[in-house]
């Protein structure tokens, strides 16, 4: 009780040196990463930049040692934060969390042994378990798209939409795009139904949208993967009456099409890179090298990208 | 006095009637319930949108059954056996990497894109057939049981495939994609091939279960396997048999399914096992084997994607509770033909 106790004493001692003194937190930065396996192409391209990260900033800095652990499930997770806390010794964490309330506990735990904690892309339920927090921007994700919608197409249409899985980040997308066509009396969202972020179930959804709808001018994929499915239902009924095919998050094959001008019918997209998982790595690496802190908030933002900018979201040797 | 006899003796003779008569009503009934089930849907379907009974509406859902159907008519022989395929969708994503990853090295390496598509084709129905035929020596010579072989495979199988796909995605290139599209899209006599394609497996499955002996085989085995055993009957024979008829069965859905979005992704074929397995199940056949018909499982896999497309086709229901309704007509239509296990 009382060795435990004073543990915990000295936790708080050495998390407060960490803290205030630069020198200290200086020396070595011993940084862990955890993150989803590779279940589908996003997760690939999280998995792809996170590898990528360790190369770039191992070369670049020498006192920094990063360790990347992928997990297929929470509880999975839960158990490879308890090994880099006890085992690999991190004093830095970057973590994407799989479920916001099952991982709160395991992440305060790592916070608790006096590690820096940085969680990226899904909030924690408690953010006082959490240093700093990165992620990316639901709410443009879902304006961006509905605004370029609606200046295409000149305030006036039907458009339908495809929805991810039902989750919060999925209802901010689709608030926020619901906010922007509330300005538009004109368009008419004719309907909204969940794909799963799967390009089998976009084709079929696509498929019923256009043997329900004669006249659609707009499809709000919402995915790059679904807009796949989407392309491929379409050209299967010979229609031409849908104008814009707008995706989502910036998968390779996508922007390759808006930077060759090769289909008119999409011209632009809406960046929601995994990339962010590079960029938290490195601000945080950066920043515990210098002993340093982050913002208690980043938030890496989602950009329309078009032809004139679409070179720089071009990642060819990612997956995703 | 006198009237009274002659009430009475038509009496017993009405209610023998109808006791006669009633079950033979009510099992007919338990054996059209996956049938009624599907009238009444599109009855249904066709009040809450009239787009809904054209025939390219109707021809967009046979197609779409036409994968998970030809699984069924293979998970069928399984299921009648008493064993069990858990992995049918992992390995369809598997085969389908294997086959455009195959395709993709082979256009160009063979000179012949038409050659590499053809022997992409063969490749996904051998390649079934040996993971049937791994699934079946693993259950029988392996003597484990078929739920922990197959729970086994599915976590392999789709595995590999994200290894393979780098956790991304599989395409096929452009020119070979546009080669092979004709085996989905394409139409003989108005009916897409892929529907083609699943009448001709159903037909053959229902020939090969009900009017040879090895049909009658599968079926002793599902209901009494020492029986079976003791009646002379090559029993690890026949059940491997059965998994290798569903691994071919799973690589013609997959050489069907290629063509349709040119990708392989490692959500291919998430949850077809259940898909499976349901329509063979809402379909009349007894989950612990010994009856069961292919009739049934093609009606339970129409039904299936009905009412998916129904819902798709309207939207009185919140999207919320689209997974809801599914689940309540499985329960109705098992409910109509209940008592026949």
């Amino acid at each position: 009780m009382t060795s435990f106790t004073r543990r915990i004493a000295l936790t708080a001692v050495a998390a407060a040196a960490l803290a205030s003194l630069p020198a200290f937190a200086a020396e070595k930065v011993n940084l862990g990463v955890s993150i989803p396996a590779a279940t589908h192409s996003f997760m690939g391209g999280i998995n792809y930049w996170a590898n990528q990260a360790k190369k770039d900033l191992e070369k670049e800095h020498k006192d920094l040692k990063i360790t990347i652990k992928t997990a297929a499930n929470a509880p999975e997770q839960a158990n490879q934060l308890q090994d880099l806390s006890t085992v690999t010794k991190i004093n830095a964490l970057v973590v994407f969390p799989f479920e916001s309330a099952a991982l709160t506990k395991p992440v305060a735990q790592v916070k608790a042994k006096g590690a820096y904690v940085t969680v990226v892309d899904r909030g924690l339920t408690d953010t006082s378990a959490q240093d700093a927090y990165v992620a990316g921007d639901n709410t443009a994700f879902g304006r961006i798209p509905a605004e370029y919608i609606a200046k295409q197409l000149g305030g006036k249409g039907n458009v339908v939409a495809l929805r991810g899985i039902a989750t919060t980040l999925d209802n901010e997308r689709m608030d926020a795009f619901n906010a922007v066509l509330k300005n538009y009396p004109d368009i008419k969202l004719l309907d909204a139904k969940y794909a799963n972020w799967n390009r089998d179930d976009a084709f079929k959804v696509t498929q019923d949208y256009l043997t329900r709808f004669k006249n659609i001018d707009a499809i709000w994929a919402a995915d790059d993967d679904m807009a796949v499915g989407v392309l491929k239902a379409i050209e299967q009924a010979k229609r031409d009456d849908i104008k814009i095919i707008f995706g989502g998050a910036g998968a390779k094959g996508m922007v390759k099409t808006i930077m060759d001008g090769k289909d008119k019918r999409i011209g632009a997209d809406v960046s929601y890179s995994p990339k962010f998982i590079y960029d938290a790595i490195k601000l945080t690496a950066e920043a515990r090298l210098k002993g340093e802190k982050l913002p208690a908030t980043t938030i890496i933002p989602s950009v329309l990208i078009t032809k004139e900018n679409a070179k720089d979201f071009y990642h060819p040797n990612s997956p995703f | 006095m006198p009237p009274e006899p002659q009430t009475s003796t038509p009496q017993p003779e009405a209610a023998q009637h109808r006791s006669e008569s009633k079950p033979r009503w009510t099992e007919r009934l338990h054996g059209l319930g996956p049938v009624i089930g599907l009238v009444l849907l599109c009855i249904g379907g066709t009040l809450l949108n009239s787009d809904f009974a054209t025939v390219d509406n109707a021809m967009n859902v046979l197609t779409r059954t036409a994968f998970i159907g030809i699984i069924a008519v293979g998970m069928c022989f399984v299921i009648i056996s008493g064993g069990i395929d858990l992995s049918v969708g992992s390995m369809a994503a598997l085969i389908a990497g294997s086959v455009i990853m195959f395709i993709n090295w082979a256009g160009p390496a063979s000179g012949s894109p038409l050659m590499a598509v053809v022997m992409g084709a063969v490749l996904a129905v051998v390649l079934g057939a040996l993971f049937g035929l791994a699934h079946g020596l693993l259950i029988t010579k392996g003597r484990i049981e078929p739920f922990i072989v197959t729970l086994g495979t599915l976590g392999i199988f789709r595995a590999y495939l994200t290894y393979f796909a780098d956790g991304g995605a599989l395409t096929l290139d452009n020119d070979l994609s546009d080669l092979y599209a004709p085996v989905y899209y394409a139409s003989l006599a108005g009916i897409p091939v892929p529907v083609w394609v699943f009448v001709i497996v159903a037909i053959i499955g229902g020939v090969i279960l009900n009017r040879t002996a090895y049909g009658r085989y599968v079926q002793a085995i599902g209901s009494n396997e020492q029986v079976a055993r003791y009646a002379a009957v090559d029993v690890d024979r026949v059940k491997i048999l059965t998994y290798v008829l569903l691994g071919v069965c799973v690589g013609i859905a997959t050489l069907l399914y290629v063509p349709r979005l040119g990708s392989a992704s490692p959500t291919t074929g998430l949850l077809w096992e259940l898909e499976a397995i349901a329509a063979v199940i809402v379909g009349g056949t007894a989950l612990k084997g010994g009856a069961g018909s292919i009739t049934g499982t093609v009606v339970g896999a129409i039904l299936l994607s009905v009412i998916s497309n129904i819902l798709n086709l309207t939207s009185i229901i919140s999207v919320y509770l689209n997974a809801a309704v599914q689940g309540f007509v499985i329960i109705i239509v098992a409910f109509l033909q209940r008592g026949r296990r």
